[in-house]
Formats: structure tokens, sequence, C-alpha cells
């Protein structure tokens, strides 16, 4: 996920403190991984380097003077592009699973058990997302369903590779 | 209601059933207890609706048995079948198969009428279903004239309306969208485990598998117990 652009919109929407972004990332965008502190103020950094973001003022705190930012014209044209342009599809082809499958066949192991231990694992996580999803607001709802659907993808190609587990036998060990 | 020695309300022990040479139940094995939402699943074919009718005492299998609290439903008539299926299951098919020439609210009630409940309770109690449900507000319109989301609810309603101890859903939400189907699975479930009621759910929709507390795999006429592979 690209922080610096996330931070151009934030900015966009209004001026904020280094705290404030961080405040706004947690809770819309972190999930749950929230932004490290160090990590904020590198990105302000390298994004006012750039000349992307500007300080519109500076307050006295308790500890460091507290720096307004604000996006420059620069700014809004990079994330306008960025918002515009495809995220490039996840092709998924390199497949740990699927390559524990075929050497689980190469080595004569039982390659449905492999299949059996990930669709259990999958659908564990899948529960606990649907709980989670039951007891959030409609962001955690839409964060759960991505997620959801890409497990269930998963799924129907293990049950997939399941029925053609005789045939993937012949192909590894003719 | 006493549940057998280890906990279960239903037991199903090395069910087989063929249709003709085809084997449907090849040694299914199943347990479920009080208050437990199981997700039975597996491929197109595999065997669930059979496994789901055998253990609802719909069909009669090959040979096995089949044990509900302290009665071999194996062992009974089809009348006392029957009666068992009314007095103590509740039903969720696919397509609600509600009854057309009723009014939502009417069908919901019937399963208590059929019981014997007084006319007015049994419709305040179809009332208080269809409001939990979500559904109170077409409670005068018939069947053909709610959306499918909206038939499954009161499909629910109906099989809840009893307090059956088990009900038994049969791909609940195999002719909804994803959001519609969410929505029924999520006030299912949610109302069979405030009444107490165990589900068990065929389906082939992972999606749907995880509002269960945990699923139980058939493939092939055989069964692959998540509870017992953990325990190994």
């Amino acid at each position: 996920m690209s922080i610096s652009q996330i931070f151009l919109a934030l900015l966009e929407e209004q001026p904020r403190h280094g705290y404030d972004l961080k405040r706004a990332y947690d809770e819309h965008l972190g999930a749950d991984r929230p932004l490290a502190y160090g990590q904020v103020y590198s990105t302000l950094a390298r994004l006012l380097k750039n000349g992307l973001v500007e300080v519109t003022g500076v307050e006295p705190g308790e500890g460091p003077d507290r720096k307004r930012y604000a996006i420059t014209d620069a700014g809004v044209t990079d994330v306008d592009r960025w918002l515009r342009s495809p995220e490039k599809p996840e092709p998924y082809l390199q497949s740990t699973l699927y390559s524990k499958v075929v050497l689980a066949l190469l080595t004569g192991r039982p390659a449905n058990e492999v299949l059996d231990t990930q669709r259990a694992a999958h659908l564990r996580l899948m529960r606990e997302l649907t709980r989670r999803k039951a007891g959030g607001d409609l962001a955690d709802m839409l964060i759960c369903d991505h997620a959801l659907f890409h497990l269930e993808a998963d799924l129907r190609w293990l049950e997939l590779t399941a029925a053609r587990l005789d045939d993937l036998t012949k192909a590894v060990r003719p | 209601m006493t549940t057998t020695g280890d906990g279960a309300l239903l037991h199903a022990e090395d069910l087989r059933k063929a249709y003709g040479p085809t084997p449907a139940l090849d040694g299914a094995s199943f347990t479920i207890r009080a208050g437990e939402v199981v997700a039975v699943m597996g491929p197109s074919g595999s065997g669930k609706s059979t496994l789901l009718h055998a253990l609802a005492g719909i069909i009669r299998t090959d040979s096995g048995r089949i044990v509900y609290g302290d009665r071999e439903l194996s062992a009974m008539s089809d009348s006392e079948r029957s009666a068992l299926r009314r007095s103590d299951f509740g039903f969720v098919f696919q397509f609600g198969q509600l009854v057309p020439e009723l009014t939502c609210l009417e069908n919901v009630a019937l399963p208590l009428r059929l019981g014997g409940v007084p006319r007015r309770t049994a419709t305040e109690r179809a009332g208080q279903w269809l409001d939990r449900l979500e559904v109170g507000d077409v409670a005068g319109k018939r069947p053909g004239q709610v959306s499918g989301g909206q038939g499954q609810r009161i499909a629910v309603a109906r099989a809840l309306v009893t307090t059956p101890r088990i009900i038994f859903a049969d791909e609940p939400t195999g002719a909804l969208d994803s959001l519609n189907g969410e929505r029924v699975m999520q006030l299912f479930t949610d109302a069979a485990r405030q009444s107490g009621a165990a589900v068990i759910l065929v389906t082939h929709e992972a999606r749907v598998a995880a509002y269960s507390d945990r699923e139980i795999v058939v493939r092939d006429g055989r069964t692959r117990d998540d509870r017992l592979a953990a325990q190994q």
C-alpha cells in the first residue's frame, strides 16, 4: 500500500499534523496494522523534499514543535494520477500451496491431507472474519468481505485440486 | 430430552445408502451437540443432501444407526418419524417451499396450527418471528409477492416458530445473491443460537459455511469431521 499517496489524499481533504495523519490512517485504513510514528515522519519528510506537501504552520507543543502540513498543487496532481491508475492485478501464479501438493505427491505423502489441513485453516479464518464483520461497521464489513472473497477463491481451488488429485498424481509420478 | 453419553443430541454411525448401484452414503458418521451450528460441505453429488435427509428421518438408510437423544430414529416407524419431525425438527430449503395460497404470516403460523396451537396464539407467535427476521412488513402478502431474500427469511421464521431442537437447512441461500444470502445467514444463525436450536447446514459455499461453528466434509458418501481430526 502506498503510504505517500494515502497521506496526500488525506491532506487534500484538509491540512493536518503528523499525529492527525496517523490517527486518520489508523482509523480508516489501518485495519490491524497501525502506522509506526517513524514511518509517518519519514514519509512526510520525503513528500516535503519532493514538493508534494508544504508546512503551513508550526505550533509549539510539550515535546517537539508540531508542524501542520498541506498538500501542494504538485501533490494534488500526484494523488489524482494514483487514484486513476488501476492496481496491477495479482496473477497468483506462484502458489506455495500448489508447490506443497506437487511435492507431497512427488515424495509419496498424502496430498489430500495437505489440502484438507489447508481447507480447515482457511475456514477457521473465514469464521473469524465473519464474526468480526457481524460486530463491525461498514468499513469493517468491506475489509472483511475483501479478505473473505479471496479466501473463498482459495477454497474453490482446494476443492478443485482435491477432485483432480488422481490426474495430478499420474502427471507427477507417471 | 436427554443426549447420548458423549453429549451428542444427534448421532449417526456408519450410514449407507445406495440408489441402484451408486452409493450415495458409504459409511457416513455424524454427531451434533445441542445448540451447535454445523456446516455439511462437499462437492455436488458427494452425498451431503442424502446425509441431511437421512439424519432428519426423511429417507431410510440401507444400514447404519441414527440416535436422537435417547431414541433410535433408524428403528422408528414412518409415522413416529413424521411426528418427531413436526415436534422437534425445523426445515429450511433452497427455495423456501412456502404455501403460495397462504399469506406469509399464515405460512409461519401453519406448523403451530398443525400442532394444535390455537389460531390467535399461533398468529401472534408467527408475527413475532416475522419481526425478528425483519420481514414483519410483508406479513399480509403472499409468497409470490415478496423477494427471494424475504421469502427465505419467512422460511427461516417458519422453521423456528415451533422452537425445534434441530433445524435442517439445505442450501438455504443457494438461490440468493451474496448480499441477501449473508443477511439471511446472519439472521438465521443469530436466531437459532438465541433459541438454542442446533443447525445442520448443507452448503457448497464457504462463505455460508463460515457462519457455522465447525464443518463436516462429505466426499464420495463418506464424512470427515474436523472436531475428530483436531483431536487426533
